[in-house]
């Protein structure tokens, strides 16, 4: 099996924008490391302050793409308090465009000290814990889709071999160990229990 | 490619999302990758920010799974022998520990007090001079006050001792024939019948040798030291202060292990229970693990390593026996 890590700003696909000093490679390392361990107190943080828990997971992606796009202009310096103030505008758009806005809740949302009594993940707590997260994940995902991922990632089979073992086609295993990455990816960086009885 | 091998016609925008990033990471996972397909992802993340965002983090936590591979072989001998050496240093870290080893040779005092912990106790012992002594499971000491010396026995187990520093009260722990004589300090100590073991976390320490004689007879400390003392051999290491930190997590009743053996981590669960776990075969206590657990987890212990470390895992009455 090999394995990619595409690089894009050496790839020549870099698609910042001219003059900026931010390289794709240097906000994909900054997103990674600073912004994903945060991923688990942002959900808190939205659905405390968020009526609709369906659209938990829309908002996220729309704090990420603002606070990717930011970063392409200068990584910020303070990774967490610019996301959760991110996190707190976004909050603010969408209440003010409600058909219905208690205004209160406007109030309440701007007055809100910024996840600032929470302690901070910091990277080791969050590789410590990391062992238990994975397993959890494991133990999440449906039967045949736990077997295509542990021999893929766990056994390192090959896509074939996989397919030959569990009597399935490579697409179908494609299949089940793609959203066996979007569970890990729930359970990694949010929190533990976020998919059960999903 | 698009996600059309996933059918999710309610899917929200981020879950259609995550599927089309997650079809082309398990793509370029699937062994027949060629630069064809890496110039149509690189042209598909270069489309949006949304395709960038959504495959960045599906692929950074595929790539944190690789620690689950990791857990099932050996690392190599490098990266494997310092953190055994932490593990045992860090655990065992309290100068005091080495001073415990056997009955007190030192003097005999006048009135002693005792304390001691069962199998999977955790006791704070709060001392009028506002010092505070943590004993860890499986753990017995004696306290004294010999002409206006604190006095501590450490006669079994492991200790960590915050003490307010009294220049005319030295404060001496007591390990075998092993002295420490605090200095102003946070210090554990450790006795596991063979080896003594001190770790100084803040402050300064004396440490003692009992009746040895050569160059580490008396050592001083400085923060992050651990001395490890046995019967025929003495030596000191220097840790990071955040490492031994760890080593004290039994504190908040945690086991914390990071690329331990298999055979290490067991001996530390059955230092706080009474359901031992026994590795039953060399192969299998090799293998190394990462992670935290309660200290009475060794059911969940014991799941883990069946699922992670593929080993077999049977339970009998009380014990838990591990093979491959």
């Amino acid at each position: 099996m090999t394995e990619r890590t595409p690089d894009l700003a050496s790839e020549g696909a870099d698609p910042r924008r001219a003059g900026a000093a931010v390289t794709t490679a240097q906000a994909h390392a900054w997103f990674v490391r600073e912004v994903l361990p945060l991923e688990a107190m942002l959900t808190r943080y939205l659905k405390k302050n968020w009526h609709n828990a369906s659209e938990i997971e829309d908002f996220r992606q729309d704090i990420y793409e603002r606070a990717l796009e930011a970063a392409e202009q200068a990584i910020p310096e303070r990774t967490r308090a610019f996301v959760f103030s991110t996190a707190r505008n976004l909050l603010i758009d969408r209440l003010r465009k409600e058909s219905v806005v208690p205004i209160e809740a406007v109030a309440e949302l701007e007055s809100l000290d910024i996840a600032a009594d929470e302690p901070g993940p910091d990277r080791s707590t969050f590789a410590r814990d990391l062992l238990r997260r994975l397993q959890a994940a494991l133990d999440q995902l449906p039967p045949r889709c736990r077997e295509a991922v542990v021999l893929k990632r766990i056994e390192g089979l090959s896509q074939r071999e996989i397919a030959g073992r569990m009597g399935i086609s490579e697409q179908a295993v494609a299949n089940h160990v793609a959203r066996g990455m979007c569970v890990l990816a729930d359970v990694v960086y949010g929190e533990p229990d976020a998919r059960r009885g999903a | 490619m698009s996600s059309s091998g996933l059918h999710m016609p309610d899917a929200s925008r981020v879950q259609k999302l995550n599927a089309e990033a997650a079809a082309w990471l398990a793509r370029a996972n699937a062994g027949s990758w060629t630069t064809e397909d890496q110039s149509q992802l690189e042209a598909w993340l270069a489309q949006s920010r949304a395709h960038r965002v959504a495959y960045w983090r599906l692929e950074a936590a595929w790539s944190e799974a690789a620690r689950l591979a990791a857990l099932r072989h050996p690392p190599v001998e490098g990266v494997r022998r310092f953190p055994a050496i932490l593990i045992r240093a860090a655990a065992v870290a309290g100068i005091a520990a080495m001073l415990g080893a056997v009955g007190a040779n030192y003097l005999l005092t006048p009135r002693t007090n005792t304390y001691s912990t069962g199998i999977g106790g955790h006791e704070t012992l709060k001392l009028s001079d506002g010092s505070r002594i943590e004993l860890n499971t499986n753990t017995k000491v004696r306290l004294a006050k010999v002409d206006g010396t604190r006095q501590v026995w450490l006669d079994r187990g492991e200790a960590y001792f915050q003490i307010k520093h009294d220049p005319a009260h030295p404060f001496v722990v007591i390990a075998g024939a092993r002295k420490i004589t605090d200095l102003g300090t946070k210090f554990l100590v450790r006795d596991d019948r063979k080896t003594i073991e001190v770790a100084l976390l803040q402050g300064r320490v004396r440490f003692d040798n009992g009746n040895k004689t050569g160059p580490l007879k008396t050592v001083a400390l400085k923060p992050g030291d651990v001395i490890m003392a046995s019967a025929d051999s003495v030596s000191v290491t220097t840790q990071p202060i955040k490492k031994l930190e760890n080593e004290l997590s039994w504190r908040e009743g945690l086991l914390v292990f990071n690329y331990t053996t298999l055979a290490d981590a067991a001996a530390e669960f059955n230092r706080y229970n009474a359901k031992k776990i026994v590795v039953a075969d060399p192969d299998a206590a090799r293998l190394t693990i990462i992670g935290e657990f309660p200290v009475n987890g060794v059911d969940l212990f014991g799941r883990v390593a069946t699922r992670i470390l593929g080993v077999r895992v049977e339970d009998r009455n009380n014990e838990i026996v591990i093979s491959r």
